[in-house]
Formats: C-alpha cells, sequence, structure tokens
C-alpha cells in the first residue's frame, strides 16, 4: 500500500506543482476554475490514451518513440508558457489595475488561459500515464484491493495538499509584485522543461550531451528525494546535468526574458504615441470649449 | 514568436539527429533482463568514457520503469518487450539503477 501511494504521490506532486504555478498565474481570470479543471480533465483522459498506447509510442521512430515523445509534450508546454509570458508582459500592468477595482470583473487573460489550459493537460497527461502503467502492473501482479483504495487515494491527497500549500504560499505575495513573480517563476519552470527535454533527446541518442556530468551537487540534494523531485519540477535542478541540459536551460531563459522585454518595450512606445496623439488634440478640443462658452 | 520557436526546436532535433544517428551504428551494445523483480545480472560491467547502448527486456507480465539518477535515464518498459537506452560517456565509478516501479528492484552498472 505504502509503494502504491508514494508512486502516486510523487507523479501527483510533479503535476500538482505546474498546475499551482498556472493557477497562480491566471488569478483573477474570470472562470479560470473551469479551465483548470478542464486541463486536468483532458490530461486524465490523454494519460489513459497515452498509456494504452505506450506499446505503439515505444515502438515507432526505431524504439526512440517514448522520448520523442517526451520531448515533444515538454517542448510544446515549453512554446506555450512562453507564449503567455510575453503575452502577459505586455497585459499584466492592466491585470494589476483592474484586479486593484474588481477582482471579479476582470476581462482579461481568455485567450491566453486556454494555452495555459493545455500546459495543465500536459503536465497531468505526462504524470499521469505513469501512474496508469504502475497502477495497472499493480493490479495484473494481484496486489490487495487494500492497496489500492487506501493507497491511491493517499498518495493522491498529498500530492495535491503539497500543491495547495504552494498556492496559499504564493497567495501571500503582495498583489503588486504578484504576476511579476508568478511570471518569473513560469520563465524558470520552463527553462526547466526544456531542459529535462534535452535529457530525453540525450537518452535517445538524438542530441550530444556536452559533457555528460557537468557537476554533482548529489550529495547536497538528489533528485531522488521529494524535495529534489519538486526542486526539479520547478526550477529543472539536476544533481548532475549534461552540457546539453545547461545550454537549452539557459536558452529558453534568455529567449523567454527577451522575448518579454521586447513586447514589454513595443507596448510602452505604442502607449507613448497614443499619449503623444492624446496630448495635441487636447488643446484644440479646449479651446474650441473655451470660445463656444 | 511560437513559429521561430518551433522551427527552431526543429533544426536542434533534426541536426543532432542526424549527427548522433551516424555515431550509433559502432557503439558497444549490452544487455539487461528483468525476471521475477530482479535485473539479471544485477551488475553490468560497461567501459569507462565511452558511449554504450544499453537494450533492457522486461520478461515480468507487468510495465517497469528503468531509472538511475545516477546516469540521468528513465524510460517505461513494458511487459514482453525490450527498450534501447544509450547511456554514456561516463566516468569511471559505480552507478546504480532500479525499477521506478518496483522499487526494491535494483541493480549496478560499473564503468571501468
Amino acid at each position: 500500500m505504502l509503494g502504491i501511494a508514494l508512486l502516486v504521490f510523487r507523479e501527483v506532486l510533479e503535476a500538482a506543482l505546474i498546475i499551482t504555478v498556472v493557477a497562480a498565474a491566471t488569478r483573477g481570470v474570470p472562470r479560470r476554475g473551469v479551465f483548470v479543471g478542464g486541463g486536468i480533465a483532458l490530461g486524465v483522459i490523454g494519460a489513459i490514451v497515452v498509456a494504452v498506447g505506450m506499446g505503439f509510442i515505444e515502438g515507432s521512430l526505431g524504439g526512440i518513440g517514448q522520448e520523442v515523445f517526451q520531448a515533444a509534450v515538454l517542448l510544446t508546454a515549453v512554446v506555450m508558457i512562453g507564449w503567455h509570458v510575453t503575452w502577459m508582459s505586455s497585459h499584466g500592468k492592466e491585470m494589476v489595475q483592474q484586479m486593484k477595482q474588481v477582482t471579479d470583473s476582470v476581462k482579461a487573460g481568455s485567450s491566453s488561459i486556454t494555452i495555459l489550459l493545455a500546459v495543465v493537460a500536459l503536465a497531468v497527461l505526462r504524470e499521469g500515464s505513469e501512474i496508469v502503467l504502475f497502477l495497472y502492473g499493480m493490479a495484473a501482479g494481484g496486489a490487495g484491493k487494500m492497496g489500492f483504495f487506501a493507497g491511491v487515494p493517499l498518495g493522491l491527497a498529498g500530492g495535491v495538499a503539497l500543491g495547495f500549500a504552494l498556492y496559499f504560499g504564493l497567495l501571500r505575495i503582495p498583489i503588486r509584485y504578484f504576476f511579476s513573480a508568478t511570471n518569473w517563476m513560469l520563465v524558470v519552470l520552463a527553462s526547466g522543461l526544456a531542459s529535462t527535454a534535452a535529457g530525453f533527446l540525450i537518452q535517445a541518442n538524438l542530441l550530444p550531451a556536452w559533457g555528460n556530468q557537468l557537476w554533482d551537487t548529489s550529495r547536497l540534494l538528489t533528485n531522488g528525494s521529494i524535495v529534489g523531485q519538486a526542486v526539479h519540477i520547478l526550477t529543472g535542478y539536476e544533481a548532475r546535468p549534461a552540457g546539453m541540459q545547461l545550454v537549452f536551460w539557459i536558452a529558453t531563459f534568455v529567449i523567454l526574458v527577451a522575448g518579454m522585454r521586447l513586447v514589454a518595450w513595443r507596448q510602452a512606445a505604442s502607449h507613448a504615441r497614443a499619449r503623444r496623439r492624446r496630448g495635441q488634440a487636447a488643446p484644440r478640443t479646449a479651446s474650441e470649449a473655451a470660445g463656444t462658452t | 514568436m511560437m513559429r521561430i520557436w518551433l522551427l527552431a526546436i526543429a533544426l536542434v532535433v533534426l541536426g543532432g539527429g542526424v549527427s548522433a544517428g551516424a555515431r550509433a551504428a559502432d557503439m558497444p551494445e549490452f544487455h539487461l533482463v528483468l525476471q521475477n523483480h530482479q535485473f539479471q545480472p544485477a551488475t553490468l560491467k560497461v567501459p569507462a568514457n565511452t558511449k554504450i547502448r544499453v537494450l533492457v527486456t522486461n520478461k515480468n507480465a507487468m510495465p517497469s520503469e528503468f531509472e538511475s539518477s545516477d546516469f540521468n535515464r528513465e524510460k517505461i518498459v513494458l511487459p514482453n518487450s525490450t527498450i534501447t537506452v544509450f547511456i554514456g560517456p561516463l566516468d569511471k565509478g559505480t552507478y546504480k539503477f532500479f525499477d521506478d516501479f518496483h522499487q526494491a528492484t535494483t541493480g549496478t552498472l560499473v564503468a571501468e
């Protein structure tokens, strides 16, 4: 029973942490619960489909189908998070202002939230398919009903509880810094996912490792521990990273930050133009108003 | 933005695939079998500083996940099937691996 609970807990925790960051980043967006819930539901269906089709995935592409599939899922999530954070850098300020006024009437965020729904779905799909295969194996191996009915809910509850703990921790961030904090978390999360994707492509021999083990911090924090795993999901931490993983991490980080800066800069420039136009128009209307009275 | 990203990813993957694929043919190959929840052999000796290919065959009736935190690999092995995992080049030393779905099932890789 404890074995089942522990594996379910570890997989759920990984998905729960990603969902938590996404949920925090979409705070105040109307019907957010529906989107996050929908993403989880889609992810569960996807997880079952992937688990059933694992033989096909593995067999395709000459035996490296699993790695290519994992990398594709991860990189898709990276692209989607990248899309969201660049979008946020032009709309984030409006969201904060609107939230300060009336929290429940925020209009912003509906286009970007669809993309984050997909990120949630992909996270659940990736971790969920492992749970499905594991539980299938346990059932085939004749694990007792007790193990399932106690182990699965226990693991699930543990993972979800930690997700909520992180969420309420994040809510303590003052609203002024809130979205820039969650945006930075998303950038770091995406960089980590890209690095994990690079790991799978190295495993499939599709990418060179560029140094199989850059450093070894497993004495400080192993990826096998629960804390190590949580840090791995949130930041991409590896106790023994390959050079290529670091390259992917840094490249993603730099590209996303540059993209955010560029969009924010353009936004500021267009706002300045709009202000100048209004500035020229204002005195004329004022003198017209003065003339008529 | 999105399109540039996808293009960049595709280029990296394709470029890496072509260069890595060319080297795959002359790579040393090793076999591991999962049976009765034990790795056979439990200790696998491989050359250090060389990229190797390990074929893991699962003869159990349930899925397993071949995993190692020491050399950073994880891959699901369905019942009665074989997976290929590329490992290394590793420094000299011993590296643990395990079945993530049955944590008591462990083995050691010795690079020498």
